[in-house]
Formats: structure tokens, C-alpha cells, sequence
């Protein structure tokens, strides 16, 4: 087994601590992982990507240039990603604010409305955590009990007392896979 | 703490591993893209747990001025910047150098050159093999390219400083720096005592006990028949690492007929590279240097005899290539593939480049 996934969007959505709890969940499962940011000033405010590689032996590369996996969740990510998913790969995006639909017919497209659920959810940060639901409904790469425990490792102790809500989150992002 | 498995990213490898081999004093300033190693440190505050040292200085010339003064005294002593970092450290590298004191600087290369951008590089090749400052001398330079990689060669570059009492580097490249990956740390080693030190580092400028010479740290020598000498010491020093501490690792060379050498992030890219043109049928395979000084000249030039071409890849416009076309002696065709100013190339495009190679030759 062997997953090559990029996660892009803006910064300050999530997408690079939600590429480490999946990287962390990863690792709770014994997998060998790779998590390679773009990194610099887009961590505050512009585009933010990550490239995580989840596989059952050695990782080669931790930079790409094609994925089987791209969760894309603002307009200049998927206009930069969409050609780079392999045929036959997963794109998932976010409806919200996006003006340009997916054009590719040869992978399969997943959209899910994670931004909307949150403005029914008690707190909008755990917004990649839906995302990240979503992503596992689609490709169940790693079980929730490993992403749990990814993200005790992940979150310090002080902050424990979100898990429940992660996880809530987490679940939510799962049911709207489930419900299409 | 006993070895432990987590998942960080190679700056926070280097700091985690040097707390944990039982260093005495970091000295540094930010610059991305190396900067967790000092906010790392910051928050393990080891100065309550070993008692190492961690101090912000003012700039790169005060850290390295710093190291200088504490290896003088026999202890542990790093820094890290990057590469701007490290053209100002260079004065200080030549002194610690010529003083054959025991070192690690740790160098996450961006691009350059001036001030540059934050993306990741080699183009300080040439600079770390070729020692930077002035005067004839090297340090041993080592290339990790894995995070595990980062964490180990801590260990292995304070091993070999004062085995050799020479500075030595840990040449990483913004990839390495920020990447995380899984890694398994050493388990906690105390720092060394006093005594310890005193017997291990008799040279060491320890404080002089009753009965023996004074241990003088200087190098300035106006006698230029005695500074020849040292630089005649200084010579012998790096040909006994040059016959001992050559390391490499090689990837699919037995059937090759074409060979990619890379060193850090880029020999990984490479790999991905190698497993595609395999499946186009090109029989290509890899060597790795992991000291890049001293370069691993014999894999290469054994290599030179059988294979049809080598192709250099790098994150600069050409500098490993020098040591691969020394090393094969013009037996084959040697190129180079790179991409600049912190670019990095995808490993479709290495095999691009490798197939125009192939065709060329």
C-alpha cells in the first residue's frame, strides 16, 4: 500500500496540521510517512500545501508531481492540482468559493460541503477535521482509532479537552460522505 | 529518556538529538529555513534537565565566535543557521579549523546567492567541501537525507569532530530541514563531566593543573616554518579521514549502464526517478554520497569502468560534479541536471533529464 496525497488550500485553514495528524495517524498504524510542507510567508495568509505519503515500505521521494490523492479546498489550489492527480486518483474538494467546477472525467471527483457543516458545529476550527473525515469515508488509508491517537500526539495535553469535538468533527466529515 | 519513535521534521531531529548525545552548549541565531532547531531547543530547555547551554546570540559571527571559545575548552559545542548564516560564519570556521578543535556546525541550505530565498538548495556545496574561509583546510561534511538521517549524524559528527579534532557539518537543504518523518531517537546520554573532558581532551584549555605546561589556544604562528608544520599536521589529519571516513550508499548500481549521483533530498528524488525509468526498461541505479568530504571517489571510480554515463543532479548549477568527474577521470561521460535559486525539480523530471542524457551520449 502506498498513498501520495496533497492537501492544498489557504493558509490558516488547517491544512498543514491536518496533513500532520494524518502523517501521526500514519504512524499509530505503523506505517512509514513522509509530510513535506511549502513553507515560508503562504503559511500566513496565501496558498498552503502539504505533501503526505502514507506506505506499508521506504518512501522514495517526499516531493511530487502526481498524486492518487488530492484534497483541494480553494480555487487557486485546484486550478494548480487538478492535472497533477493520477487516472484513476481521488480529487475532493470544497464547494466553497470555488467559481470553476472540476473538469477531469478519467478520476473520480468527491465534493463535499465541509465549510457549510461547519456553521452548524460549535467551533469553525475544527473545519480540516471534517475535511479530514471526508477524506478517510473516501480513502479509509487509516482507521479513526489511529487518527485519535494521532492527534493526542499531535494536540499538547493542555488542549485534550478538544478531542471530543475533533472527533465529533471527524465523524461529521465521514457522514457527509455517507450521506451522498 | 530511553529511544523513542516520533514523527518531526529534521530541524527538530537535529535539536532533539543533540540534547539527547549529551551537548554542552548551542549557540545560534534564526534564519528560516533552519530556525526550529533554536525554537526547538528553546522549548525543551535542556538547561534544566543535562544542563546544556542554549543561548540566542546576536548574530552568526558572535554564535560561531562562541563555539570556538567553548571547544577550546573540550566540550560539545554547535551551532546552525543557513546559508547566509554560514558565509558570515566562514572566518570563524577557518579559526576553529586551524585551532583542531572539535565541532558541529549544521548548515540547512537555501537558495542563493546574497540573501536569496527560503527555498530549499545545495549551491553551498563548493563553499562546505572546500572548507569556505580562507587557508588550506576541510571539515568533514555530512549529507543526511532523511530525518532519521538528521538526528544520527548529531552523534556521528560529534563522534568524528573529536575523533579527528576537526569542525564537522551536517549539510542539510530546506527538504530535510522541513520535512517530518518518522525517527527513532537515542536514548538520553549524560554530558561528559569535568574529568572527563580533562582526560579525553588533553589539549583542552581546562584550567592548568600544578605540574603541567599551559595549554595555549592561538592561530597565529609568525614563524612560518613552524606554521608550515601545523599545516603539515593539519594535512595528515585529513588524509587519515580521507582513508577512513568515506561514506556512501549505492542503490541499484549492479546492472546499471547509467548511474544518477545525488547527495540529500535530491538522492531521494532520484530514487523515485530510478523506479520510473526501470519501468520504462532504463537500467539506471544511484550512488549516494554521505560524506561529501571526503567524497566517496573509489564507488565511483570502480563505476566509471562499466557503466555508459553519469548524471549529477543537484539543487545548484553544477557543483558535486567537479568531485564525480576527479573521481571517474574522464572515463565517462559525466553531466549535470539541476534547478536553481530553490526551485525543486519532480522526478518526472529527472528521468526527462536522464533520457535527453541518454540520447546525448
Amino acid at each position: 500500500m502506498k498513498e501520495e496525497i496533497i492537501i492544498a488550500g489557504f493558509g490558516g485553514q488547517g491544512v498543514l496540521s491536518m496533513g500532520k495528524i494524518l502523517a501521526y495517524a500514519g504512524l499509530m498504524d505503523n506505517l512509514e510517512v513522509t509530510w513535506m510542507p511549502s513553507y515560508g510567508p503562504e503559511q500566513r495568509g496565501g496558498t498552503a500545501n502539504v505533501t503526505v505519503v502514507l506506505s506499508d515500505g521506504p518512501i522514495s521521494s517526499p516531493v511530487l508531481d502526481s498524486y492518487d490523492t488530492a484534497v483541494i479546498l480553494n480555487q487557486q489550489s485546484l486550478d494548480k492540482f487538478e492535472s497533477k492527480v493520477k487516472p484513476g486518483g481521488t480529487l475532493i474538494y470544497d464547494p466553497y468559493g470555488i467559481h470553476r467546477e472540476p473538469q477531469r472525467t478519467d478520476i473520480h471527483v468527491v465534493r463535499v460541503e465541509a465549510m457549510e457543516a461547519t456553521f452548524d458545529m460549535k467551533s469553525s476550527k475544527t473545519y480540516n477535521m471534517i475535511v479530514l473525515g471526508a477524506l478517510l469515508a473516501v480513502r479509509p488509508l487509516v482507521p479513526l482509532e489511529s487518527v485519535m491517537a494521532g492527534l493526542k500526539k499531535v494536540l499538547p495535553e493542555r488542549h485534550h479537552h478538544l478531542l471530543p469535538d475533533n472527533r465529533e468533527a471527524i465523524v461529521r466529515g465521514m457522514e457527509l460522505i455517507a450521506k451522498e | 529518556m530511553d529511544e523513542e519513535v516520533r514523527l518531526m521534521k529534521g530541524n527538530e531531529a537535529i535539536a532533539h538529538a543533540a540534547v539527547r548525545y549529551g551537548v554542552d552548549g548551542y549557540f545560534g541565531y534564526p534564519i528560516t529555513p533552519q530556525s526550529e532547531v533554536l525554537e526547538t531547543l528553546e522549548a525543551l530547555m535542556p538547561w534544566e534537565t543535562t544542563g546544556m547551554v542554549v543561548l540566542q546570540a546576536e548574530s552568526e559571527v558572535a554564535s560561531i565566535n562562541m563555539v570556538y571559545g567553548g571547544a577550546a575548552t573540550g566540550k560539545a559545542v554547535m551551532t546552525s543557521s543557513s546559508s547566509p548564516g554560514i558565509s558570515l560564519m566562514q572566518e570563524g570556521l577557518s579559526y576553529i579549523a586551524a585551532g583542531e578543535l572539535p565541532a558541529l556546525v549544521v548548515n540547512v541550505m537555501r537558495g542563493g546567492p546574497g540573501l536569496g530565498t527560503i527555498h530549499p538548495s545545495q549551491a553551498d556545496y563548493h563553499q562546505a567541501t572546500r572548507g569556505g574561509g580562507h587557508g588550506d583546510y576541510h571539515f568533514i561534511v555530512l549529507a543526511p537525507s532523511t530525518v532519521q538521517e538528521m538526528a544520527d549524524f548529531v552523534g556521528l559528527g560529534f563522534d568524528l569532530a573529536f575523533k579527528y579534532r576537526t569542525p564537522a557539518m551536517i549539510l542539510a537543504d530546506g527538504i530535510v530541514g522541513q520535512m517530518m518523518e518518522k525517527v527513532v531517537l537515542p536514548p538520553q546520554r549524560p554530558r561528559r563531566t569535568e574529568r572527563e573532558i580533562a582526560e579525553q581532551c588533553p589539549w583542552a584549555v581546562t584550567g592548568r593543573p600544578a605540574g603541567r605546561r599551559p595549554n595555549v589556544m592561538t592561530t597565529l604562528e609568525l614563524d612560518s616554518y613552524k606554521m608550515e608544520e601545523n599545516n603539515l599536521r593539519y594535512q595528515a589529519t585529513y588524509e587519515r579521514i580521507r582513508r577512513n571516513e568515506v561514506r556512501y550508499e549505492e542503490y541499484l548500481t549492479d546492472d546499471a549502464d547509467y548511474i544518477f549521483v545525488a547527495f540529500g533530498s535530491m538522492a531521494r528524488i532520484c530514487t523515485k526517478a530510478i523506479d520510473d525509468a526501470r519501468s520504462m526498461g532504463i537500467r539506471v541505479g544511484l550512488v549516494r554520497p554521505i560524506t561529501l568530504w571526503p567524497f566517496p571517489e573509489k564507488p565511483l571510480a570502480e563505476l566509471s569502468k562499466r557503466v555508459k554515463g553519469m548524471l549529477v543532479v543537484e539543487l545548484n548549477a553544477g557543483q558535486m560534479i567537479d568531485d564525480v568527474r576527479i573521481a571517474t577521470s574522464g572515463r565517462v561521460p559525466v553531466e549535470h541536471f539541476g534547478r536553481l535559486g530553490g526551485i525543486v525539480p519532480s522526478p518526472a523530471e529527472v528521468t526527462d533529464a536522464l533520457k535527453k542524457f541518454i540520447s546525448r551520449i
